[in-house]
């Protein structure tokens, strides 16, 4: 590619470069920071109560009267307090841990979480032509062909964190949570991937910002209703894909250990699970981690089933991708119409946590085993017999 | 005793298999999440009392248990003899009293004793009211302070001065065991 010595490009490597920092530090970690926040709000208004509404811009340090509240709701600052706090508490580790596995376990479940997100499309792309730029810049890191096997690939390592800190910490809850959460994210894996074939065989293709585009254009998977999506063939193969998107909510849920699928950590039972070892910022990181793959895993979903970065009804008001004449404008807009599904998705989440109670394990595994693996076996069988009769391209 | 046979109920089979009962309690999650936040957003939340702004002082009952103080008499003199009882008793043992002889020109020679020194540690007071409950003297009171915070673990110690401070001043004898109080 570009990146050869001779002919060095340099608007593409200062573009990914920006894209990645971007992406990871300003957009992923805080909102990271400010889905915790939302979980905390959220979850306070379903059981009627107020939640962290105090901390603004500490102005009474000052000697002001009153604090900077942002916005009026108040507690706007909390995820840099809570950040803080982690910073400034004790990192404390026991003696009987393995230590280096023990150091290892929360950048094993940092690291992959924030890796997967190199390939999702954030947004169509962006023209920066004023800038002299003759190409516009995709919206997307790394524009691989394989994206959502890579997606698995490097999200299913993040069980490894889990594992190795259930066995490093030394200690009898830690390592309750370790096994139960290998055997959950095992399982699940597997229908999470099987659940997808049924779409790539729809699209017929894995780049990711292709598959996008297409839903831009042709309406989303579950909402087709604009372009050639209102064809009967689309609509017959909308059950299939309503399954699909099913299974793989549910899957998803499974793998990023949200309630009702929590085993691994269940404060009821199991103390805190893998990370009740951890402290300081290294709780942080499975902390971090764990919101980053919710993240992640909403922008898959996003991306594969809700049409991405594209507004509903995109082409037919004009506000659809066209390459290269996307301008920039519309380009950030699609940027924010993709973070907006994605925020939607992780409130979601969050409205589900706190609405169901906890599966037992023997359930847990049932429900995998029994019913999700096989149901999403016969819904690529269901997917395929369906496209002989209605191909789509 | 009546025999009340309680049985389960008789579930559908989306019921069971948590389809419809999955909406259902989403609709009810939402519907709190969306009144509360409705009463936030008016300003006015009515089931959390924000507390330095709001307080509860003036619906505190009669018999609450707020930080141990000791009280002085309608004559102004110590009710306390320092007979040290409360210490003894007191659980956590917050208590730490040094007793003092009343000089013989003193109008109150007669007590004989009264507290050089009264300290309650208030970091190990547990606000039980045993020390109220024990004293012969009817001398300490829990009374219905109950933010008592400090910077620094000796400032956390309530001696003597702040300790009638608190307490002021008792007309009567006080019957605690009469029930029409």
């Amino acid at each position: 590619m570009e990146a050869l010595p001779a002919d060095l490009d340099l608007a593409f490597l200062v573009t990914s470069l920006v894209k990645i920092v971007g992406l990871t530090f300003m957009v992923i970690l805080p909102m990271v920071a400010y889905s915790v926040y939302a979980e905390r709000r959220f979850s306070a208004v379903i059981q009627d109560r107020v939640g962290p509404n105090r901390v603004g811009v500490p102005l009474t340090l000052f000697g002001f009267k009153k604090d900077w509240q942002l916005l009026g709701i108040g507690g706007l600052l909390q995820p840099m307090a809570d950040g803080l706090k982690f910073i400034l508490k004790e990192d404390f580790t026991p003696r009987s841990v393995r230590t280096f596995y023990y150091w290892l376990a929360p950048c094993l479940t940092m690291v992959p979480a924030l890796l997967t997100c190199a390939v999702l499309p954030f947004g169509s792309e962006l023209d920066f032509g004023f800038l002299g730029l003759n190409q516009p810049v995709k919206a997307v890191i790394a524009d691989l062909g394989v994206g959502p096997l890579y997606t698995f690939a490097i999200a299913s390592l993040g069980v490894y964190g889990i594992v190795l800190a259930g066995w490093a910490s030394n200690s009898k809850y830690p390592f309750l949570g370790g096994i139960r959460s290998s055997a959950q994210m095992i399982s699940y894996e597997i229908s999470l991937g099987l659940s997808v074939i049924p779409v790539f065989m729809v699209f017929g293709e894995l780049n990711l910002p292709d598959i996008a585009s297409f839903q831009d254009r042709n309406g989303w998977l579950i909402l087709p209703l604009w372009g050639e999506g209102l064809s009967i063939g689309r609509w017959v193969l909308w059950v299939p894909m309503l399954i699909s998107f099913l299974i793989f909510t549910v899957a998803m849920f499974a793998e990023t250990n949200r309630l009702p699928f929590d085993l691994a950590e269940c404060e009821t039972e199991l103390v805190g699970g893998y990370h009740t070892e951890y402290s300081s910022m290294k709780f942080a990181l499975f902390f971090l981690g764990e919101y980053a793959a919710m993240i992640i895993g909403s922008g898959l979903a996003v991306t594969l089933f809700l049409g991405g970065w594209s507004i509903p009804f995109g082409p037919v008001l004009g506000l659809g991708h066209v390459p290269g004449e996307t301008p920039l404008w519309l380009g950030l807009l699609h940027i924010g119409c993709f973070l907006a599904k994605v925020v939607g998705f992780i409130l979601f989440f969050i409205l589900i946590r706190w609405s169901l109670p906890r599966f037992r394990f023997d359930q847990l595994m049932k429900f995998g085993w029994l019913f999700l693996f096989e149901a999403a076996l016969a819904n690529v069988l269901l997917t395929a017999a369906l496209m002989v009769w209605f191909p789509v391209k | 005793m009546a025999f009340i046979e309680v049985k389960r109920p008789k579930l559908a089979w989306h019921e069971k298999a948590f389809l419809s009962t999955l909406f259902k309690g989403l609709r009810i999650t939402l519907s709190h999440a969306w009144r509360t936040f409705r009463q936030i957003a008016g300003g006015k939340p009515k089931v959390t009392m924000e507390y330095p702004e709001q307080k509860w002082d003036s619906n505190l009952p009669e018999y609450y248990r707020g930080a141990p103080a000791l009280v002085t008499d309608e004559q102004g003199r110590e009710r306390c003899v320092s007979c040290q009882l409360c210490e003894f008793i007191c659980p956590p043992k917050a208590i730490r009293i040094t007793p003092g002889e009343i000089p013989n020109d003193d109008p109150w020679a007669k007590v004989e004793k009264r507290p050089r020194e009264f300290e309650i540690d208030m970091i190990r007071c547990i606000y039980c009211g045993m020390c109220e409950e024990v004293c012969p003297e009817q001398a300490i009171y829990l009374r219905k302070d109950y933010a008592i915070t400090g910077l620094s673990r000796a400032e956390m110690v309530h001696d003597k001065k702040r300790l009638y401070e608190i307490g002021g001043q008792r007309i009567g004898l006080v019957n605690k065991w009469n029930e029409l109080k």
